[in-house]
């Protein structure tokens, strides 16, 4: 398993409500990421963005994980809600704050508690867009 | 391409009590796919678009699908 694999694997255990998507929750460059971030945005919820644009390989190794092909993915607790389709669908029939309730408790309602971190750079590591 | 995509949805969910295909854009590549089939019942949602994704990984991994959307429902 890759060094790149463990991060954003660490990153969607660690993370209570995790979106990867293209581009960051203050600059999105696709319009399914903005739906996804949306209809977070609705219900109240903070999150972590991931920009995958970075690096084609952060997108490979987060489907082989997942086992979902597209972007964006949502995961709360570590576990895959959905993308955009799903995700927004669950918003606007009032699961998707079912869901967030009963795995993350109240927690999860930090409207605007947005931030987007990277999952190519750590501590002393640093790699080149390729 | 609408058709080969539904051709590849009707293989995939031959009971599918409805299988709609909507070209988005009319440039053959952005999509808008809805299936009905009972056999969704009782999958969550994210293994119902999985079995969608699976029939057309073709168009997916070849990129002739550049956006896809996706819909469906078990019973009605």
């Amino acid at each position: 398993m890759s060094d790149l694999r463990d991060r954003i694997k660490n990153t969607i255990e660690q993370e209570p409500v995790v979106a990867f998507i293209k581009g960051t929750h203050e600059q999105v460059y696709c319009g399914n990421s903005d739906r996804a971030l949306q209809a977070l945005r609705g219900v109240g919820a903070g999150f972590t963005a991931v920009d995958v644009l970075p690096d084609p390989r952060i997108r490979e190794e987060l489907s082989a994980l997942s086992k979902w092909p597209t972007i964006p993915q949502v995961f709360v607790a570590g576990e895959l809600v959905g993308g955009a389709d799903i995700v927004q669908e669950l918003a606007a029939t009032g699961e998707l704050e079912a869901t967030l309730d009963e795995r993350l408790g109240e927690s999860w309602r930090r409207p605007g508690d947005e931030r987007t971190v990277s999952v190519t750079e750590g501590p002393g590591l640093r790699l080149l867009p390729s | 391409m609408s058709e080969r995509l539904e051709g590849l949805l009707r293989m995939a969910f031959p009971e599918a009590r409805a299988v709609d295909v909507v070209d988005r854009t009319g440039g053959g590549d952005h999509f808008h796919v809805t299936v009905v089939d009972g056999a969704f019942s009782g999958l969550s949602l994210v293994d119902q678009h999985r079995l969608v994704y699976d029939a057309l990984a073709g168009p997916l991994e070849d990129g002739t699908i550049h956006e896809l959307r996706i819909t469906t429902r078990g019973e009605e």
